[in-house]
C-alpha cells in the first residue's frame, strides 16, 4: 500500500510540475538565436493576453507531431514576469508541450532589432532559423493555418 | 531543389511616415461626435499623435501616462490626439460606442478619434498600439519628429528611465534636436481588415 502511495505521489508530483515557463533575460534568447544546433529553430513571440497569439499556438504545438520533419519550437512569452503563475496556469490548461521562455526584459527597444530589424514590435511574430545554413525568415503576423507556417519553414530548409 | 514561386510575407502595417516626413492632414470623428483635423490646431507648436485602442493590455498600462502627457504638454503647445484604427469586427471592444465609454470613464480631455477606414493608420504606418508620432509644426505644415514608444517601461511608470516622448517634446520646445528619434516597443497589432 505504501509503495502504491509513493508511486501515486510521484505521478501526481510529475504532473503538477509538468511544463513550466522559465523566466529568462535576453541573453538566453540571444543564445537561442545563435545556436549551432542542426535542427531548424521555430521561435514564436506571444502573450497569454494576445488573442491572435493564443489562437495560433496549436499550429506550433503540432509541429512536433509524427510524420513531420523535426524542428525545435521555442515559444517566447511576453507576459510581465510577475504574471508567471498565470502563464503556467495557461500552459497547464492548454497542455502546452513546447518549451516556453518568459522573456523578462522590459526595455524592449534594446532587443527588438536583435530579433529582426523589420520587427515593429507587434505580436504575434515568428522567426524561423536554419542554423546550418544561416537562412532565416521573420514574419510579424499571425498564421491562418498549418500550411502557411510550413511554407515559412520550407523557405529556410 | 529549387523553390519555385516567391513566398511573400506582407507585413500588416505599410511602411508609413519616416522621421522628417510631412504629414497629410486628416478628418476623423471624435468620441463627442465632432470631426477633428490637424488644421483645427491653429496655435499648436506640434501634436502628440498616439495610435491607441481600448483593448490592448499595453495600451491600458500606458493609459494614465497618455492622459498625463496631454495635461503636461497641451498648455505648452503640444496636445495629444489619440487615434483608434482597430477594426471593431475583429475587436468588438474597440467599437465606437466602447471608445465613447472609455473616453467618458477616463475623463479624456483630448480627442480620441476613430479611424474607420484605417487610412490614417496606414498613412502613418502604425503597426501596433500604443505607438506615438510626435509632430512638429513649421509654417502650417506638420512633420514627424519622433516615432515609437512612450518610455522604456511598459509595466511600471515609476521605473521608467527613458521617457522618449517627453524628451522629444522638451527638445522641440527648446528648439533643440530630438536625440532619440525612433524607438520600438512590444504592443498589440493594429487590427487592420483583411490582414
Amino acid at each position: 500500500m505504501k509503495r502504491v502511495m509513493s508511486i501515486l505521489f510521484l505521478l501526481a508530483a510529475g504532473t503538477a510540475f509538468a511544463q513550466k515557463a522559465s523566466v529568462v533575460k535576453f541573453n538566453a534568447v540571444e543564445k537561442l538565436l545563435k545556436t549551432k544546433s542542426d535542427t531548424i529553430q521555430v521561435i514564436n513571440f506571444w502573450a497569454t493576453w494576445c488573442a491572435p497569439c493564443v489562437k495560433e499556438l496549436p499550429l506550433f504545438e503540432q509541429l512536433g507531431t509524427a510524420g513531420k520533419p523535426v524542428v525545435k519550437v521555442t515559444l517566447i512569452n511576453l507576459d510581465f514576469a510577475d504574471k508567471l503563475e498565470r502563464v503556467n496556469a495557461f500552459m497547464s490548461r492548454k497542455n502546452i508541450k513546447s518549451k516556453v521562455l518568459l522573456l523578462d526584459e522590459i526595455d524592449y527597444n534594446t532587443w527588438i532589432d536583435k530579433v529582426d530589424k523589420s520587427w515593429n514590435g507587434a505580436i504575434p511574430a515568428t522567426l524561423v532559423i536554419n542554423p546550418k545554413t544561416g537562412a532565416r525568415k521573420f514574419a510579424e503576423k499571425e498564421f491562418a493555418d498549418a500550411k502557411e507556417l510550413e511554407q515559412m519553414i520550407s523557405a529556410v530548409r | 531543389m529549387l523553390l519555385l514561386g516567391i513566398v511573400l510575407f506582407i507585413a500588416a502595417a505599410p511602411s508609413g511616415y519616416q522621421i522628417g516626413d510631412t504629414v497629410a492632414d486628416f478628418n476623423l470623428k471624435n468620441t463627442d461626435g465632432q470631426m477633428v483635423s490637424l488644421a483645427n490646431y491653429k496655435n499648436a507648436k506640434g501634436i502628440i499623435v498616439i495610435f491607441d485602442c481600448n483593448t490592448c493590455p499595453y495600451s491600458k498600462a500606458y493609459n494614465d501616462r497618455i492622459i498625463a502627457l496631454n495635461k503636461k504638454y497641451a498648455s505648452q503647445g503640444f496636445p495629444v490626439i489619440a487615434i483608434n484604427a482597430n477594426d471593431p469586427e475583429i475587436s468588438p471592444g474597440d467599437s465606437f460606442d466602447e471608445m465613447v465609454s472609455q473616453a467618458r470613464r477616463k475623463g479624456y480631455d483630448f480627442p480620441y478619434l476613430v479611424d474607420e477606414n484605417q487610412t490614417v493608420a496606414k498613412a502613418f504606418g502604425a503597426a501596433s498600439t500604443p505607438t506615438v508620432f510626435v509632430l512638429k509644426k513649421t509654417n502650417d505644415k506638420y512633420s514627424v519628429a519622433y516615432i515609437g514608444a512612450i518610455d522604456d517601461n511598459t509595466r511600471d511608470a515609476s521605473a521608467a528611465n527613458k521617457k522618449y516622448v517627453e524628451e522629444a517634446v522638451d527638445a522641440l520646445l527648446a528648439g533643440k534636436p530630438v536625440r532619440t528619434e525612433k524607438t520600438k516597443a512590444i504592443g498589440c497589432r493594429v487590427k487592420y481588415r483583411n490582414s
